[in-house]
């Protein structure tokens, strides 16, 4: 019963970072970046919620997850700007300067955050306070169940807008060839800045979630969540959505029973040992395709 | 050797006997304070860090997150055996130092036989993933001092001695990279296709540069335990891995002459910066991110500093010919 | 067969589903030097990849002076003896141009990693030998003016010629150069071409090149083979491959 409740728990925490990870897969497969701050913007949206639902949301009568609002036009709003004006400008330069600014932006919003709010983590109360639900006699928490199901729902309309629609289908033709998607008309610049919108908007809905299983925020709750979802999409395979689910999920799990079952000392380690293993039987992930370099 | 060549090993060695002259006489004096020292320290430890992650970064040309990892391999050597055995004095120490950087020397060998085989943001990833699992095991076992950190490592805090460690430590590896091996590595990072089809064995070249970057990294390791005296393992997150990664690239990949100047200017100016301690991150990241997106290619580019290149221009002024050939 | 410098038995190789190269027989004698021809895309520059060990071939043998290459590694495919240059230039562009020689020449040398830290008498032995033995090879180029530039400052004719000089650097007894006058004015192919025949009768070496410009190919092959999808399509003396119906008809198909 225990192993059944820890399994959930794995699939809550990892349906986070399945949401996290699509945010960075989906800038790593068009601008091959890795968006270090894309873990700022989780952070971000963390106080975003935390702040609505103090300021605003505790006075009404409105439910708590209305905050789901604010933080995903805050954390889109954001990604945008720092594509916009620490990204963009620095497209044709080598990909180290690319890390290295991306390390600065994560950097900058950490400490700015540090410096305006301080380092102490502010806390709220819970966001979804239904009783919990009764399975194969477990309980389960409404959170987990919400969890799971917005990140099912969440990656399938994600799968069903970049193999259906035009944006969708520019967004996979930028991230084969930029100078055949530009030659076929469609504008590398917009692609890019919807990209980094639509994971950002992803990231907003994995901060409320987030947010409802450990509710509280703090200047770098960010970093390791952040670096965390990066593994997983790098397990399941870099630029595929697939990928960063199952990448996700597989970490969220492995995660939840080290820490039940062995030690949750080591939980971080075996993660990455898990990251380390993958790569090295398969060096393009689970889902990912092996390619000749052509000579 | 050419009667040229000695002749710019002396001025290269004469510069170094006067830049440690101004710097004792300056701390004689008392001009340099006690706290200026210790910060002049943190330069030496931080110098060698920079130029052993250029061996990788700058010099085959890989992105590693995971040279604090390497670094703590070495400061935990150095503290258990300065602990363990007790030699003590400059002697213990030059022995717990070199132990050190063989400690994380062997571990470089057994991360970079397997990890080496992925490339470019595969790379950068698994070394942080190696470098966050020894942080981890450190503090897991009881061996190391657990969380809790190691304490009480004797204090080695003695300038003249890391000047000259470190000194020493920038020579060899400039050396060695300006050796057939060196330049092995070198074509590997140009294009390892073209090295492969030269003659050269990509995966021991490969190897041997990540080895000798971990090797120097953990004397650095060693010789900030020894200043400091107690550590733990949070330190040397990926953070810390972070941090020398920006000293490097902001200094010019591939550059000893701006992997030092930059560990320099990157150790005193946040220093410095203390007065405005709350807004000191916020500049330094703001700082890091215009460098990048007005000089990509770091403040130096690939550019040394060639005492040759001087003696040469005085030559020519003077009318003799020039000096032919590197270092 | 012991003057077999090489020898391919049935060599081919498969991506995924296209089957680039295909039952390809070729036997070169000590001192030939032979063209292999052919449209774009017909395998020529994944011949080269075979027999340089860059891709692992799916079926056949290749012999090397009558020892079997296969599964061998490229830096260890250079000591036996073969060196090539690339369709699109691959030279270590910040590396001096004297050092892209060095490099290739690193395989003969010997002084040790702690030799090299230390400066101790081998190594500045070794280093002025090489040095020397650089000279000499971008003397025969006319390049050795140039001995201190980045090679990615060169034009790109020189830069074409610096890959073969490279590739001279490792001491071949066979050299492959894949396409060597792409890009080349008619001056330049002239003096090219004076090389090419100057490596081959001065130092013996035998070659294998790749090329499009037939007045290379008829000015100094003795040999021709074609290849096209990946088969032999003929193979022989230059003048009767150019008659040949079957070839005229591969390169006119294809718009050549
Ligand atoms: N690494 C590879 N992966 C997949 N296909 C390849 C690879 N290398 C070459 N090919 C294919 O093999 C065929 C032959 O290519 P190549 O040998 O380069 O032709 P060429 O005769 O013009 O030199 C082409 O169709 C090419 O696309
Ligand atoms: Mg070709």
């Amino acid at each position: 019963m225990n192993f059944l409740l820890q399994l959930l728990n794995g699939l809550q925490i990892g349906s986070i970072y399945a949401l996290v990870a699509l945010g960075y897969t989906m800038v790593y497969g068009i601008a091959l970046l890795i968006n270090f701050a894309h873990g700022e913007i989780i952070m971000l949206g963390a106080y975003t919620t935390v702040f609505t639902i103090q300021l605003l949301l505790a006075q009404t009568d409105l439910p708590y997850f209305v905050a789901i609002i604010p933080t995903i036009v805050i954390c889109t709003l954001i990604g945008i700007i720092i594509e916009r004006l620490a990204y963009k400008p620095l497209r044709n330069s080598p990909r180290i300067s690319n890390l290295i600014t991306a390390i600065g932006v994560s950097l900058l919003l950490q400490n700015t955050m540090m410096k305006i709010f301080g380092a102490q983590a502010r806390s709220v109360p819970s966001i979804f306070h239904a009783k919990p639900l009764d399975f194969f006699g477990a309980k389960i928490s409404v959170t987990t169940v919400v969890t799971i199901a917005v990140t099912a729902v969440l990656t399938i309309l994600l799968q069903l807008f970049i193999k259906k629609t035009k944006y969708g289908k520019a967004m996979t033709a930028t991230s084969e060839d930029y100078g055949a998607a530009e030659l076929v008309g469609i504008s590398v610049d917009r692609t890019l800045t919807m990209t980094f919108a639509i994971g950002s908007a992803l990231a907003g809905v994995a901060s409320l979630l987030y947010v409802s299983a450990y509710p509280q925020a703090e200047p770098m709750m960010g970093s390791m969540l952040g670096i965390k979802a990066f593994t997983a999409a790098v397990v399941g395979g870099i630029g595929l959505i697939p990928g960063a689910v199952l990448g996700g999920l597989i970490l969220g799990i492995v995660e939840a029973l080290t820490r039940a079952f062995i030690s949750s000392k080591l939980s971080d380690a075996i993660v990455f040992g898990l990251l380390i293993l993958v790569l090295l039987i398969k060096p393009s992930g689970l889902l990912g395709e092996d390619r000749k370099e052509k000579v | 050797m050419s009667r040229n060549k000695r002749l710019i090993y002396l001025i290269n060695i004469g510069l170094v006997l006067i830049l440690f002259a101004i710097l004792t006489i300056l701390e004689a004096s008392g001009v340099f304070t006690r706290y200026t020292m210790s910060i002049l320290r943190l330069v030496c430890i931080n110098v060698v860090l920079a130029t052993s992650l250029n061996v990788t970064v700058g010099n085959l040309g890989q992105i590693t997150l995971g040279h604090a990892g390497f670094m703590s391999i070495g400061a935990y050597t150095a503290g258990l055996f300065a602990k363990g055995v007790e030699i003590g004095g400059q002697n213990g120490y030059l022995i717990g130092i070199l132990l050190a950087g063989i400690c994380a020397g062997i571990f470089g060998i057994i991360v970079g036989i397997p990890v080496l085989r992925l490339k470019g943001d595969y790379l950068a990833i698994v070394t942080l993933a190696f470098g966050e699992i020894i942080r981890v095991l450190i503090e897991y076992f009881d061996f190391t001092g657990g969380a809790q950190g190691l304490n009480g490592i004797p204090r080695m805090q003695n300038f003249s001695v890391m000047f000259f460690l470190a000194v020493i430590c920038v020579t060899l590896m400039y050396s060695v990279m300006t050796s057939r091996h060196g330049r092995a590595v070198l074509a590997i990072r140009e294009d390892e296709i073209a090295a492969q089809s030269s003659g050269i064995n990509i995966t021991y070249y490969k190897t041997f540069a990540f080895t000798l970057s971990a090797f120097f990294a953990g004397i650095a390791g060693a010789m900030y335990a020894h200043n400091i005296g107690t550590i733990g393992a949070s330190v040397f997150n990926y953070n810390k891995s972070f941090d020398i990664l920006v000293m490097v690239v902001l200094g010019g990949m591939g550059s000893f002459t701006g992997a030092v100047i930059s560990a320099t200017v990157l150790t005193i100016v946040p220093e410095t910066l203390r007065q405005f301690n709350d807004y000191r991150m916020i500049i330094y990241s703001l700082l890091l991110i215009m460098v990048m997106l007005f000089r990509p290619e770091g403040l130096l580019g690939r550019k040394e500093f060639h005492i040759t290149k001087v003696v040469d221009k005085i030559k020519t002024k003077f009318g003799k010919h020039s000096v032919e050939g590197g270092s | 067969m012991s003057n077999h410098v090489l020898t391919c038995n049935n060599v081919g190789i498969r991506f995924g589903g296209l089957q680039a190269v295909q039952d390809f027989n070729l036997q070169i004698e000590d001192g030939e030097l032979i063209g292999l021809i052919g449209p774009n895309g017909a395998g020529k520059t994944t011949v080269f990849n075979l027999i340089t060990g860059v891709y692992e071939p799916t079926e056949g043998e290749i012999l090397l002076a009558g020892t079997n290459i296969i599964g061998k590694m490229p830096h260890q495919i250079v000591r036996y003896g073969i060196a090539r240059t690339f369709q699109n230039i691959r030279l270590f562009d910040h590396l001096s141009v004297l050092d892209n020689l060095k490099v290739a020449a690193n395989k003969d040398m010997r002084y040790s990693i702690f030799s090299g830290m230390f400066r101790l008498g081998n190594f500045w032995r070794e280093e002025d030998e090489i040095k020397d033995k650089a000279i000499e090879i971008l003397d025969i180029f006319g390049m050795s003016k140039h001995a201190n530039k980045l090679a990615r400052s060169l034009p790109y004719g020189e830069q074409r010629k610096l890959e073969i000089a490279r590739a001279m650097a490792t001491d071949p007894k066979l050299l492959l150069l894949d396409e060597p006058a792409a890009g080349m004015n008619p001056t330049e192919t002239d003096e090219l071409m004076d090389t090419i025949m100057l490596i081959r009768n001065e130092f013996g070496i035998t070659t294998l090149l790749i090329e499009h410009d037939m007045r290379l190919v008829l000015g100094i092959c003795e040999r021709l083979m074609v290849l096209n999808y990946g088969k032999v399509l003929a193979e022989g003396n230059p003048h009767d491959i150019v008659n040949d119906q079957s070839v005229i008809e591969a390169y006119l198909g294809k718009g050549e």
